[in-house]
């Protein structure tokens, strides 16, 4: 147990903010905690991808002339700066919408907007 | 002439960004944008196709870089189709919305940044490029479906956002539990890479689930749906109709591919519980679907549900993994964009005319609007699986690939599901033909029928909707007529669903050679 702790404290983080994150996009009935649930969900994911380019003792894949290093991948890097990307673009779109939907019903609370629609 | 296929997702963004630059020096440019964008987009697709039908599979390299290291392109017959399906129905759209509405720049921004997406995830040969045009394809449609009136359209695309959002995030999860796995993202690459690594291996396993459950969630499979009724209901009618014909099908196209081009039937045959599981899931969705469709009083909810079950019947084709059902699936995947397309276009147009779009409403609509009338009645049947339209190639193709893959339940279900899809449409066409309309307006309705005629009368000039409408409300009818082009596009989407429906041997023959590699 406290092996796997020492050894893949990575991959719990990664499980502990998925599990977070979900919890966070169900659970609240606030639509903002909604939206930082949703982040945290995909952070968890990006920092699975991240740590599964690590190799121990690895150096950074930038070629300086001499070779025969360990080098750790790139690729997970580049496609989570990718991820990244559209994590805040969808974020941006959320807390639009979200601002609409304030403007609208003066709450942000999912139950109180579902009792105002019933009541329209 | 292979540039084309990248063109196609490269162009539409290009077009996209005009409106927004100079939309504060010109106010209405962005209809004219868009038109011409919808149009360039369809000469590429065009090109493609024809590349494709004479030369068979081809790939393009982005940027020169070589697969797997860089991304690749595929088109082949089955991506050439959608891509041209994709054309068509954006050249449908932007005609309807000139008067449907909505109006304003960033609309038509969106729609092509939507077309961008949805091309992307057509053409490309690579998981993670899959990931980020399913995001742009996301974005944009949570956008669009928030252009809608008032705050519900804003609340049912957050609930869109984050539903959809954790779908695509699924999806790349199973992605990087792939490349763990195999270390590559290319497609062709995956498929042989799986197979040394082994399709029993839990990443692999794990993989599979998620991005099948991920992609579910975007194709709106029960009971991932919850954000589709509302996302339908709430969007502008040419929204509606866009992202009902395009954006689930692309979900549901990755969904093939993940199957077929990534995992392979080599995967179906060392782990058949995996599809297995995905028929069932995939059967309950067409029953509740159906049921669920029968249940709705508002239409547009109505056809919403009935897209949950039919994506249900195209999953399941999919999943019975032999190449009759296969075809069947992809036969109902277009056929269900044509024929879906044209009646939420249908819906908006005789909602127009019959002052609310519930089934009550649509009482007697048939004198009114008789022209339209018969075009929704038609593709209606047409989904049903009326022969000889396409809806019945679809699901004769999927229900005798099921009896020949020994699935006696999917094809129990393709029946009673055809059964319950004629129960929702033959309620609705029922009312519009043997009911008179609604009380208040009864003493009009002769009157409104002459205006009917004086609308078709005037269909021969060219600017007839200024006399229609001048008789219509001689008529004392307060409702709308039905603009020209939206006549224009639901005729024909009811003609080309019972037109490709006769050629639907052809269209199985240019997916042929694509699933002939897979089987």
């Amino acid at each position: 147990m406290i092996d796997l702790l020492a050894t893949h404290y990575n991959y719990l983080m990664f499980v502990a903010l998925v599990g977070l994150g979900l919890y966070g996009v169900t659970a609240s009935s606030n639509l903002v905690k909604k939206i930082i649930g949703l982040n945290i969900f995909q952070v968890g994911i990006f920092l699975f991808i991240v740590t599964s380019g690590y190799i121990d003792g690895g150096s950074p894949p930038v070629v300086h002339g001499h070779g025969a290093e360990t080098y750790v991948s790139p690729l997970p890097h580049v496609l989570i700066l990718t991820a990244i990307v559209v994590g805040v673009s969808l974020t941006a779109v959320a807390l639009a919408l979200v601002v609409r939907i304030y403007e609208a019903y003066g709450t942000l609370d999912e139950d109180t907007i579902r009792e105002v629609r019933l009541n329209d | 002439m292979t540039d084309a296929i990248a063109l196609l997702v490269a162009v539409p963004i290009v077009f996209a960004l005009f409106p927004i630059a100079f939309g504060g020096r010109w106010e209405h440019m962005g209809w004219g944008t868009a038109a011409l964008g919808a149009l360039v987009h369809l000469g590429l697709s065009l090109t493609v196709a024809a590349t494709v039908l004479s030369g068979g599979r081809f790939t393009y390299a982005v940027g020169g870089y070589t697969p797997p290291f860089g991304i690749e392109l595929v088109g082949d017959g089955v991506s050439a189709v959608l891509v041209v399906l994709t054309s068509l129905v954006t050249v449908a759209v932007v005609a309807y919305a000139r008067r449907a509405g909505p109006h304003s720049n960033t609309f038509y921004s969106e729609l092509l940044v939507l077309t961008a997406g949805i091309s992307g995830v057509f053409v490309t040969g690579d998981v993670f490029n899959l990931y980020v045009f399913i995001e742009i394809t996301g974005l944009a449609t949570y956008a669009l479906v928030a252009t809608g009136r008032g705050p519900a359209a804003a609340l049912a695309s957050l609930k869109y956002l984050l539903v959809g959002t954790v779908g695509a995030s699924l999806y790349l999860l199973g992605v990087g539990y792939l490349y763990v796995a195999t270390g590559t993202l290319n497609m062709a690459d995956l498929a042989s890479q799986l197979s040394s690594v082994g399709y029993g291996s839990p990443l692999v396993l794990t993989g599979f689930g998620l991005i099948v459950v991920g992609l579910a969630v975007k194709a709106a499979l029960f009971p991932l749906h919850t954000w589709q009724p509302g996302a339908y209901a709430e969007s502008p009618d040419s929204v509606t109709a866009y992202i009902s014909a395009l954006v689930s099908t692309a979900a549901a196209y990755a969904l093939f591919r993940i199957i077929y081009a990534v995992f392979t039937p080599a995967f179906d045959a060392a782990v058949p519980f995996a599809l297995d599981a995905l028929v069932i899931l995939a059967s309950v969705s067409v029953v509740v679907g159906s049921v669920l469709a029968v249940l709705q009083s508002d239409l547009k909810r109505m056809l919403a549900y009935s897209s949950v079950a039919q994506f249900g019947l195209i999953v399941a084709g999919f999943a019975i993994a032999n190449a009759t059902a296969v075809t069947g699936g992809l036969v109902h995947l277009i056929g269900h964009a044509v024929m879906k397309a044209g009646l939420f276009v249908g819906v908006g147009a005789l909602a127009g005319v019959a002052g609310g779009r519930t089934v009550d409403d649509f009482a007697g609509l048939a004198e009114r609007a008789p022209l339209v009338s018969a075009a929704f009645a038609v593709l209606a049947f047409a989904l049903v699986g009326v022969p000889p339209a396409i809806g019945f190639a679809g699901k004769w193709h999927i229900v005798l690939g099921a009896v020949e893959g020994g699935r006696w339940g999917v094809a129990l279900v393709a029946v009673v599901s055809t059964l319950l899809t004629l129960a929702y449409f033959a309620r609705v066409v029922e009312r519009m033909y043997f009911r008179d309309a609604p009380a208040p307006a009864e003493e009009s309705v002769a009157a409104a029928a002459d205006g009917g005629d004086a609308e078709l009368a005037s269909d021969g000039g060219s600017d007839g909707d200024g006399d229609a409408s001048g008789a219509a409300s001689d008529a004392g009818a307060e409702p709308e007529t039905i603009s020209m082009t939206a006549r224009i596009i639901v005729v024909g989407a009811a003609v080309a669903a019972v037109g490709v429906g006769l050629v639907a041997t052809d269209l199985i023959a240019v997916f042929e050679p694509v699933l002939e590699v897979y089987f």
